[in-house]
């Protein structure tokens, strides 16, 4: 298994160069480091002056990624996209156009947006195999089809509906939790229950409708009919049988987004005023601050790798079967 | 310990009851601990009577530096925290200078070309230099800050720290020593010299070059240092004098600006001329400083009411009252109505009142009004969400608070800002723009068109008056009533004024050759191009519909070229935009600051200045010349009313509009009056935390009933399903 990790974390580092490069040109694309700059230098009164100095304190007067007033290799290293990415490699991301510590920036917020991501994750998790497995139980009766319904109902609402709904009903209405906002420590659990309880409730329709489907697949196997042929309960059939064989789908879409709960949600934490890094990616961009986009990308893109490799060993854990070679 | 596990007969009672005695123990401690306290409340709970003001933020701010800072969003820091020489009379209008930290109003000394001084009333072309001393009061300290710290031997306790001691800080708050000291002169003329320097980009710089003397050379010479010494290596500031900028005594600094330059006392009551102690620069500057925040631009350091104390911009930045602060009362005067609106009620009495600033970041409209009437803001603005909620039009069309606002004592204040939104053409195109008759009578005529009270009614809710020209009310040079309306556009009927009528527009249009919107050389339709940043408001659309509708009225095909904004700031400068909308918010109370940007040396693509529509004329251009250095007079109002003659006719602008600031109040914030042009209004205002809990208690009270019957109706929902299980259960055994 071991050989089987290194050989995939090899393959991951032309995969992060061709992101990174991917992510350089449709940035540069859109804004120049002129752009950059006056974005950065303010609407009133930018000189050319001012514009000059901004890009040459901060490297961005070289060109972007062949220097043809430089030989050998210089003339790549000597450039905007070189000297921008390498350090990414080493996970030091260095310090963000507008001048702020971007691995501190990170490093605070990634901690509000798991304390919204886990608990949405674990307890949407359980919520949406409950479901599902209530509903495959009591398949073709009348809870199957009002609980599908409803699922189908929950999945066509926006988003935005259960964040604003969710804070004028809880919040506004019965004054039960605070509209938005956030705290450290044990003080932060009355501003996190609502956005838990709006991600849950969010997601619970597609969750649903999709281990439903699973579950009702396992179910109609040979291995169950043999296993109520032995007389087993219900119960005993999908949760020792059904549940446990529905494990590799459920493991495909969970344990690949792990790694990335921590880069949090945007429209929720925006609305939520939780300081997380669901927005970081977003205002970055809005603020053409290509430090903090191409640092985030190449992390979105590291912890993406990571989680599919940790899905690869997860398949073994459940299912004996598979081996890593 | 056996007996224990196995327990006696009696036990499982006695357990049952010690649980059921615990749960209703802690029940009630939960909910006494509660208390009357709102559980909605997002701030602590030792918070609730304390004379906290709670305010918010949207975006955090990119500078807190005052040599960078020049945003709307970051003066509302700085300007607590810095404290120039000069300040605005909270309260008198007209807008009023007055001392901050200077002793009395520095009045310049005109020296001509032989270094003789001349009179006061010299003419403006005689004058070579402008000097002024400024006198700044003694026994003014600095907040408590760790660059002040010293041992006992009198040497900075932390401007050398090892490379480990770095490491082992995160914020100023690791900082165990902090010190202060007094203010002296010399911190005003450091911070002129910071305006030129290389690493800072101060957006002002290039303007004051214009003005202070030596600035540029200053610039020039600093650049050479800097790249002499090395990027890393600290640059000493004193070790290079500046002529325009300069130490007289400990409390006298000089001044000296090219020529005569009145507005200069304006640019006095900005963070710009803010004093910055060296100490903090070179505290700052340590290797390992600038990675983890610890700049000037994160933690500012002041001698103004209120201190930074907490920079996160991700959740909330906090002020403290200054302990140093060196005492203000509040103002005993004001303009007339202030005393019956209960603003002169505090003159006198120490400044500030408030304790503590907070700062959440609220990036959303919706949830930060809900909070604000949840009594958990002080005050709030009205976004077009909620607009219809918090105001209502009478039949004379003011606005007045609806009952729900009024019921919760709520108070409505309102402004016409000191900033102009305008539709431009640029002068540089040849079909719109152009010095010719034929042009200026199609710009005429599309000035006719274009609706702006329309405009106003629809898309900003009544929020602003039609501009008449550039110069917008409380600014000297604006005049109201028949005589400071636009002849061009409107007609003075009974006491107002109205639009002319499209007839007009017509005839304008074809006297320009293009009559029925068509060329009358060629037969073509005339299609104008209207470039416009591209974003995704929700009024976008019907915006755009809307103007197309406007120049339909004179059957002109307007072409939207939506672009990024980037692409649109290129088109601009480059002069490739033909119509385009842009505005401007005053630096200062000044016509100069408004009437510069249709001055002809300061266009946009021949001269990279603000003049966005390229507007050239000569005789706006001489009058301009003379208007901007003379004081507010007669004579001055006459020169401008010649400006705006010229500019009215020429119509290189569709004067649009100027907006009307709404602001919501609760009842326990006092002291309250829009200034638009003081940055440091915060600390003359008042609150009473005790009505405020209250109010949020009245307001807040938790309802749970709802919530019980989700539950029960949840529970009584599971069990037909319960039922359907043992049923088959049933049919499965008996099978």
């Amino acid at each position: 298994m071991l050989a089987y990790i290194l050989r995939r974390v090899f393959y991951a580092v032309p995969i992060l160069i061709g992101v990174n490069l991917i992510t350089f040109f449709l940035f540069f694309v859109v804004n120049s480091p002129d752009d950059m700059a006056r974005m950065h230098l303010g609407m009133k009164r930018v000189t050319p002056e001012a514009v000059d100095k901004w890009k040459q304190e901060r490297g961005y007067d070289k060109p972007l990624l062949l220097n043809r007033a430089e030989d050998g290799a210089r003339s790549v290293t000597n450039t905007i996209f070189f000297e921008k990415s390498v350090s990414l490699f080493a996970f030091r991301f260095g310090s963000s156009d507008a001048g702020r510590d971007i691995g501190y920036d990170i490093s605070q917020r990634m901690w509000p947006s798991l304390a919204i991501a886990i608990p949405v994750f674990i307890v949407g998790i359980l919520a949406n195999v409950t479901f599902a497995l209530l509903i495959a139980f009591f398949r073709a009766t009348y809870i199957d089809y009002w609980g599908v319904f409803l699922c189908v109902v929950l999945m066509s609402i926006s988003s935005l509906f259960y964040i604003i709904g969710g804070q004028y009903l809880v919040g506004k209405l019965l004054h039960l939790v605070p509209i938005s906002g956030y705290d450290d420590g044990f003080d932060a659990v009355s501003f996190v229950i609502l956005p838990v309880i709006v991600g849950i409730i969010g997601g619970i329709g597609a969750g649903t409708r999709w281990y439903r489907t699973i579950f009702l697949e396992e179910i109609g196997r040979d291995y169950v009919r043999t296993a109520r042929a032995k007389g087993l309960s219900e119960p005993q059939v999908m949760f020792g049988h059904v549940l446990r064989n529905a494990l590799i789908p459920i493991m495909t879409g969970a344990v690949a987004i792990l790694p990335l709960l921590f880069m949090g949600s945007l429209i929720l934490e925006s609305f939520f005023g939780i300081p997380g890094l669901g927005s970081y990616t977003i205002d970055a961009i809005g603020s053409q601050d290509f430090a903090i986009v191409r640092a985030m990308v190449f992390l979105g893109s590291a912890l993406y790798i990571v989680g599919l490799i940790l899905t690869d060993i997860s398949y073994t854990l459940v299912d004996p079967r598979i081996r890593l070679v | 310990m056996t007996r224990i596990r196995d327990g006696l007969p009696g036990d499982s009672v006695k357990k049952n009851m010690g649980c059921r005695t615990t749960l209703v123990f802690m029940v009630v401690t939960a909910l006494s601990a509660c208390g009357d306290r709102p559980w909605n409340n997002p701030y602590p709970a030792s918070d609730d009577h304390r004379n906290i003001l709670y305010s918010s933020f949207s975006e955090k701010p990119k500078h807190l530096d005052p040599a960078q800072s020049y945003s709307s969003n970051e003066v509302v820091f700085t300007g607590q925290i810095y404290e120039p020489p000069l300040q605005y009379d909270y309260l008198k209008r007209p807008y009023e200078l007055v001392p901050l930290t200077a002793v009395e109003l520095p009045q310049p000394v005109f020296v001509d070309q032989n270094g003789q001084t001349l009179p006061d009333d010299a003419a403006p072309d005689q004058i070579l230099f402008s000097i002024y001393n400024i006198r700044i009061r003694a026994g003014v300290r600095y907040q408590p800050h760790p660059a002040f710290a010293t041992d006992s031997r009198g040497g900075f306790l932390y401007h050398a720290l090892s490379a480990e001691a770095v490491a082992s800080v995160r914020t100023l708050a690791d900082f165990n020593q902090t010190g202060s000291r007094e203010l002296v002169a010399a911190d005003y003329v450091y911070q002129i010299k910071r305006l030129a320097h290389p690493k800072l980009q101060s957006p002002i710089f290039g303007l004051m070059t214009e003005y202070i003397v030596g600035l540029k050379e200053y610039g020039e010479t600093l650049v050479a240092a800097a790249k002499a010494q090395g990027d890393r290596e600290f640059l000493d500031l004193a070790e290079y004098p500046l002529e325009g900028a300069q130490v007289v005594d400990r409390y006298t600094y000089r001044l000296k600006v090219r020529g005569k330059y009145p507005q200069m006392l304006y640019w006095l009551a900005m963070p710009f001329f803010a004093p910055v102690p060296p100490e903090a620069d070179r505290f700052y500057a340590q290797p390992g400083f600038a990675e983890k925040n610890l700049s000037l631009d994160w933690w500012p350091v002041g001698t103004g009411p209120y201190m930074l104390v907490e920079n996160n911009p991700n959740r909330q930045m906090v002020m403290d009252r200054n302990p140093n602060f060196h005492g203000e009362v509040y103002p005993a005067a004001g303009e007339a109505g202030d005393a019956a609106a209960g603003l002169l009620a505090d003159a006198g009495e120490p400044i500030p009142f408030i304790e503590r600033v907070v700062f959440s970041l609220e990036k959303e409209s919706i949830p930060y009004w809900n909070k604000f009437q949840q009594g958990y803001y002080d005050s709030s603005g009205i976004s077009s969400d909620s607009f219809d909620q918090a105001i209502r039009f009478g039949a004379g069309g003011e606005a007045t608070l609806t009952d729900e606002m009024q019921s919760k004592g709520i108070r409505l204040q309102t402004a016409v800002g000191a900033s102009t939104y305008y539709f431009g053409f640029n002068m540089l195109d040849p079909v719109v723009g152009g010095d010719s008759e034929r042009a200026r009578k199609l710009r005429q005529a599309v000035s006719i068109a274009l609706d702006y009270e329309e405009y106003i009614s629809i898309f900003l809710n009544g929020r602003g008056i039609p501009a008449q020209g550039p110069i917008p009310p409380g600014i000297f040079g604006y005049v109201d009533g028949a005589t400071g309306i636009n002849p061009f556009v409107y007609d003075w009927v009974g006491n107002a004024p109205r639009r002319k009528a499209l007839e007009i527009a017509r005839r304008l249009l074809a006297e320009a050759g293009y009559p029925d919107g068509r060329d009358a050389a060629t037969g073509n339709a005339l299609v104008l191009h209207y470039d416009v940043p591209a974003s995704s408001g929700p009024d976008d659309k019907a915006r755009l519909d809307w103007m197309r509708k406007q120049f339909r009225k004179l059957n002109i095909e307007l072409d939207i070229r939506n672009t990024d904004y980037n692409r649109f700031q290129d088109k601009m400068r480059t002069g490739a935009a033909q119509l385009f909308q842009w505005g401007w918010n005053a630096d200062y109370p000044d016509p100069e600051n408004f009437l510069f940007l249709l001055c002809g040396p300061n266009g946009k693509v021949r001269h990279n200045g603000e003049n966005a529509a390229n507007y050239a004329s000569a005789e706006f251009d001489r009058l301009f010349e003379r208007m901007k250095n003379m004081e507010n007079g007669l004579e001055r109002q006459r020169i401008i009313d010649d400006m705006m003659a010229i500019a009215r006719r020429d119509a290189p602008w569709i004067w649009g509009f100027h907006p009307k600031q709404f602001g919501l109040y609760h009842a326990w914030y006092y002291n309250t009056k829009p200034n638009l042009m003081a940055n440091n209004a915060l600390k003359f205002t008042r609150i009473d935390p005790v009505l405020r809990a209250a109010k949020r208690t009245e307001w807040n009270r938790p309802v749970v009933w709802p919530v019980i019957l989700v539950v029960a109706l949840l529970v009584v929902g599971t069990l037909p399903a319960i039922r359907v299980y043992r049923r088959r259960q049933q049919a499965a055994a008996t099978a």
